[in-house]
């Protein structure tokens, strides 16, 4: 398979400090991949950078064979935030940025796409209000809808749905599962959220702490889909994946390996034998 | 006390304004007897209003409610270029307001984008502005009427430069603080530069924009009755001053009231254009 996003060598420095530097990553075509790791090891850089919101210091990114120069609408990022033009409707927030994308087309091609891309996300109803009349998980789905709606090439989420309750969370994971799962789309996201990972990913990057955070393992995951919430903590090897990250996340991420190439990062997946499917 | 409606409010208003009025007209009544005796030289010289004691009594209420009555049975009379109607005075003063506020809105809100959306041009400009600002508008007079030589041009730039400074700086920094996210959105949607600036930065920052307008148009209103004051010929300002030169007292509690409706209509105007574009979040 051929890497769609390759990150070659990214550095992010400060005045005396380091965030990370010589960071290498891949993502293939129709791969979701997940970035874990604590706060300040710079991951919301990572992902600015390949949103080319943010340049890194040293490095490139290249996708699609080309290096880019900064972001694109081949790359749409779902925001922490939300980030919604609180001044415009949920169908006027999409709308824009169909008009961004197909600038040839009507008012009235807009608002129909725009009403299509929340009726997928189950907010036909609402497509009128303004984000402050909107729930929380409402307004990451009209976020959704919006980065959906432009059919991008790769899909960019910083913690979506870290803002949010456990139960809006659950549902909102489940739904950009089915989503993701429907437009085969290529995404990268950054989590907290070890379930959300496990749920969503198909690989997951484990990155140590700062200064200097390397990239320090890759999870294979290798629990079969369709996976739901419901039926996740069922499937053979998800307590041997999550006690592994974990493990990772409270012990191992603050351990710096000697012998250690950020080209070659060691791999894992869970030592399972799948039960014969009936 | 919360659950007060607004017609006790409002009573309580009327009511006020009966007790002020009442208590205006008894005082005037009382107080306009005839005046002390008067050195017949003195009177000689002034004439006879002075000859005979009589000093031009405050006016009563009940004066002032029959004077309006007779300005406002027709305000737009012209009966030549000192004597025109209220409210051939009060459009002058409009138009005036009107285009020295319209003129500095074209120039201080592109100018102010460009500030709020440069930090090196906002730092640049900010010692001129931070030393032009604070002069008052009458000031700029002189040198409005040397360099423009005439007088109505110049009472229009006079609001001009009165009004510009509110609009600038609020405009500068409605742009300055929109944010950070947003513009992120613009960008990673490939939004162009004109497309970001009209319809993101513009509307983020409207609310902001459109709160120096409104403290420009009440300075402006301000502004216009000292500036017709100077420069005279129409506008209500001259209006006031003309009536104080007639001794007409009536006529000046009138102009107040009317310069005071006015403003509040034209703060009102500016309020609910803001409620138009103000967004919450």
């Amino acid at each position: 398979m051929t890497a769609y996003v390759s990150v070659e060598g990214i550095a992010r420095r400060y005045p005396g400090m380091t965030v990370f530097r010589d960071l290498w990553l891949e993502v293939r075509r129709g791969e979701f991949v997940c970035l874990v790791g604590h706060s300040g090891c710079g991951k919301t850089t990572v992902l600015n950078i390949l949103a080319g919101l943010d340049a890194p210091d040293d490095g490139a990114v290249i996708v699609d064979g080309q290096e880019i120069a900064g972001p694109s609408l081949e790359r749409a990022v779902i925001f922490q935030s939300h980030a919604l033009l609180p001044w415009l409707s949920a169908e006027g927030n999409v709308a824009f940025a169909l008009g961004c994308r197909h600038p040839a087309w009507s008012r009235v091609q807009r608002r129909e796409a725009a009403r299509e891309a929340l009726a997928r996300v189950g907010l036909a109803e609402a497509a009128q209000r303004r984000p402050a009349q909107l729930s929380g998980g409402m307004k990451q789905r009209v976020g959704i809808a919006r980065a959906l709606a432009i059919a991008p090439k790769m899909l960019l989420m910083d913690e979506p749905f870290s803002a949010l309750d456990a139960l809006t969370r659950g549902a909102l994971q489940d739904e950009v599962a089915r989503l993701v799962a429907e437009a085969d789309q290529t995404a990268f996201m950054i989590t907290h959220d070890v379930d959300e990972a496990i749920l969503l990913a198909d690989r997951i990057l484990l990155m140590s702490n700062g200064p200097e955070a390397r990239i320090a393992e890759v999870v294979v995951n290798t629990l079969p889909r369709p996976r739901t919430r419901a039926n996740l903590h069922h499937l053979a090897g998800y307590h041997a994946l999550r006690d592994h990250i974990l493990d990772f996340l409270l012990s191992r991420s603050r351990v710096r390996p000697e012998r250690w190439d950020p080209r070659a990062i060691p791999s894992w997946r869970p030592t399972t034998t799948l039960p014969p499917t009936p | 006390m919360r659950h007060d409606p607004a017609w006790r409010a409002a009573l309580l208003s009327l009511l006020l304004l009966a007790v002020l009025l009442g208590g205006w007209e008894i005082a005037a009544r009382r107080g306009g007897g005839a005046g002390a005796a008067v050195d017949p030289d003195y009177a000689a010289l002034v004439g006879a209003a002075a000859a005979q004691g009589g000093q031009t009594p405050f006016p009563k209420p009940s004066d002032i409610a029959a004077r309006l009555w007779g300005l406002l049975r027709d305000p737009f009379y012209v009966r030549g270029p000192n004597d025109q109607g209220i409210g051939i005075q009060v459009a002058y003063s409009l138009l005036r307001v009107g285009t020295g506020f319209l003129l500095a809105a074209v120039v201080a809100i592109p100018l102010g984008f460009l500030i709020g959306m440069s930090p090196l041009l906002g730092a640049a400009l900010n010692p001129f502005i931070q030393v032009l600002r604070p002069v008052s508008p009458l000031a700029w007079m002189p040198l409005a009427l040397y360099t423009i030589k005439d007088s109505a041009v110049s009472s229009i730039f006079v609001i001009f430069i009165c009004s510009v400074w509110p609009m600038l700086l609020n405009t500068a920094f409605g742009v300055a603080s929109v944010r950070r996210e947003w513009l992120n959105v613009a960008r990673t949607l490939e939004a162009g530069r004109l497309s970001t600036a009209l319809r993101v930065i513009l509307p983020a920052a409207a609310p902001t924009i459109l709160t120096g307008a409104r403290i420009s148009i009440g300075i402006a209103w301000l502004v216009i009755v000292a500036a017709e004051m100077l420069v005279g010929g129409t506008g209500i300002g001259y209006w006031v001053w003309n009536q104080w030169n007639n001794l007409s007292l009536a006529d000046i509690v009138i102009a107040i009231l009317l310069i005071g409706a006015v403003g509040l209509l034209l703060d009102r105007a500016l309020g609910a254009l803001a409620r138009a574009v103000a967004w919450q979040e």
